[in-house]
């Protein structure tokens, strides 16, 4: 059948240039971003960022960002907006941390309830901005105030008026799950490297960099499934389509509301993924957990190439998206600049974005 | 009437339909044949959008009958009617604009290849299969990849009316489909529409424009508030006598003096 179709080929057409199909990706735009940041550093920064350490050091922080951003950018390519995912971090963190260690339950139980309950949350989300027909944005704005105000009425009862809940580091100890979900990976091979001198290592020989922290793992894992689910499978064509045109794509038979409160939930698993991994990380929970992080995990999606009227855009560009923002974030600190520019470079680097992808669209859609 | 030994695919009965304590239908009947074209006339408000949504499973009737294909039937939503095989091109086309031709060709319906977890989109089945249909229709795609908001507007509506062939449509519901079109890409649009009668399908054509209508109908039913004016055959009635139909008669038999038969 292929034969077919491509043995046709119609002399009007002239072949595409690479470079004009890349322009076409949602995600160029990311990419053309990590890049220029890069020579950013390459050129201001001790050469200590680039090193195996100083990599880790800002992928680390991109990673924590980037599993909300692609929850988020999945979200806003169908249509809607989830401003509650920063307190949602929270309030799955305090859930978390009472599973563990308040009630004492393993992390076989806890971590499983922790994303039911996160599910829930983001399905009462979904089914409100779905029944009432109202912006998403206004309705995950109550739930920002909803969620932080809960998670300190929560922190304080939970622990008798403090707002912040520790020992979770004792109450997971020897916990088999724990290795997959806080700590490094592969440090035996870091080592064996280290040994070979193919890495950095102390003068005791032991490596510099003890392993990779597991997030990073998580979140290629998640970036390259929500890519697969997106491109390659029908539900991810529902998603583009219902962030398209909703009302087109419910005519066409696709499951709209089914798809955006899935999306919901889906998003607020990824807050209390990033939520589980940083408790267990730091040992406790706090109510300031995940503050501004909806802003920053939006931004990261845009730069990655989501439009704000949903329907296109990419994981893959969140992914990079967030690589941007933890070298912006900790590359400053590299530099000798004021590290409070940070905030400068990341509306600047939105602003650009959003001028890009707007133009990028019109290209695609060939909009006059 | 119509020829008694073809059975007709949709046969609508006396459909009525109230919004609250509006009446939009009141006593509407309709059938349509396998391998015709059945014009459906009638000026704005006449009902003609809220007839086709009750056909297509958008709308329930208040009262009235719907038979397919001799059964009755009633459809709880779009996707009930698209399964009996009754599609419907809306006036918007159910067409993203951002998404590609072979996405939007298989929105709600991806052919997948694989098992359990790893049922996935066959997207290169999908795209040889999008290619081949448009050319079927004469449209020959820059490629499968190629954004619907770079086609035309005939070309939109051919994506949509070959969409719902492919996936076996017995009866075809076109809302409307050349009333934002040029002359060249109407006459596509016709042309279409003719090849997709040849097949043995049922098409539904809404229009108000009396022209179009009889440039490819092949029966016709007038809609005016509410209410059937009648249904005539090719070459029983003139264009004078569908136009006066459709705007509920004299006003515009005297309006059509002063503009010399222009509308």
């Amino acid at each position: 059948m292929g034969d077919i179709a491509q043995s046709v080929a119609d002399e009007r057409i002239k072949e595409e240039p690479f470079l004009t199909r890349l322009m076409k990706r949602p995600e160029l735009g990311a990419l053309a971003g990590v890049v220029l940041v890069t020579i950013f550093f390459a050129i201001t920064a001790d050469s200590a960022m680039f090193t195996l350490s100083g990599i880790l050091n800002f992928m680390t922080p991109a990673a924590q960002l980037g599993i909300l951003a692609i929850g988020a950018a999945m979200l806003m390519i169908g249509g809607e907006f989830d401003l509650s995912i920063g307190s949602m971090v929270a309030f799955a963190g305090l859930f978390f941390g009472v599973c563990v260690v308040t009630w004492g339950l393993p992390l076989i139980v806890s971590i499983p309830l922790t994303f039911i309950f996160a599910a829930g949350v983001g399905a009462i989300n979904g089914t409100i901005v779905i029944r009432s027909g109202l912006p998403s944005f206004i309705v995950t704005l109550a739930f920002l105030f909803i969620l932080r105000g809960l998670s300190l009425v929560g922190l304080k009862i939970a622990t008798g008026g403090s707002t912040q809940l520790r020992g979770v580091r004792d109450a997971i100890e020897g916990d088999p799950l724990a290795p997959f979900f806080s700590g490094d990976a592969f440090s035996g091979l870091f080592l064996k490297l280290a040994e070979l001198g193919i890495i950095d290592s102390f003068k005791n020989g032991s490596p510099k960099v003890s392993g990779l922290p597991v997030e990073i793992l998580w979140y290629i894992a998640i970036a390259l499934i929500a890519t697969y689910i997106l491109l390659r499978t029908s539900i991810g064509n529902w998603i583009f389509a219902t962030g398209g045109d909703s009302n087109a794509a419910s005519n066409s038979g696709v499951p709209v509301k089914k798809v955006k409160v899935a999306l919901f939930m889906v998003t607020a698993c990824c807050a209390a993924m990033v939520a589980i991994i940083t408790v267990m990380d730091t040992g406790s929970t706090d109510s300031r957990r995940g503050f501004m992080k909806e802003f920053e995990a939006i931004i990261a999606a845009v730069i990655g190439g989501c439009l704000l009227t949903g329907g296109y855009g990419s994981a893959i560009g969140a992914f990079f998206g967030s690589v941007i923002f933890g070298m912006v974030v900790i590359g400053l600190t590299y530099t000798d600049f004021d590290q409070d520019w940070f905030q400068v470079f990341l509306g600047a680097m939105l602003l650009i974005a959003v001028l890009f992808n707007n133009a990028i669209r019109k290209r695609v859609t060939g909009e006059r | 009437m119509s020829d008694q030994s073809v059975k007709p695919i949709v046969e609508m009965k006396n459909i009525e339909k109230h919004f609250g304590n509006i009446i939009a239908l009141a006593g509407v009947s309709f059938n349509i044949n396998p391998g015709e074209c059945h014009c459906l006339l009638g000026d704005n408000g006449a009902g003609k959008s809220t007839f086709i949504k009750t056909m297509s499973g958008v709308h329930k009737p208040t009262k009235g009958e719907i038979f397919f294909e001799g059964k009755p039937m009633s459809f709880n939503s779009p996707r009930d009617s698209m399964e009996a095989g009754i599609a419907t091109v809306f006036q918007d086309l159910a067409m993203i604009p951002l998404m590609s031709v072979t996405r939007n060709f298989f929105m709600g319906r991806e052919p997948t290849k694989g098992k359990g977890i790893f049922k996935r989109f066959d997207i290169d089945f999908a795209n040889s299969v999008c290619m081949e249909e448009m050319r079927k229709m004469g449209i020959n795609l820059r490629g499968p990849d190629q954004a619907v908001g770079t086609l035309s507007g005939g070309e939109r509506q051919t994506v949509a009316i070959a969409r719902a062939v492919y996936f076996g449509a017995k009866v075809l519901i076109l809302d409307e489909p050349t009333s934002a079109l040029g002359v060249r890409q109407t006459s596509n649009v016709l042309a279409t529409i003719d090849k997709v009668r040849n097949q043995g399908i049922g098409v539904v054509f809404i229009s108000h424009n009396v022209r179009h209508a009889l440039a490819v109908g092949d029966r016709f039913t007038v809609l005016n508030r509410g209410k059937t004016l009648g249904t005539a055959q090719r070459g029983e009635i003139t264009p004078e006598e569908l136009q006066d139909m459709m705007a509920g008669g004299q006003q515009l038999a005297s309006l059509e003096g002063s503009l010399g038969g222009t509308v």
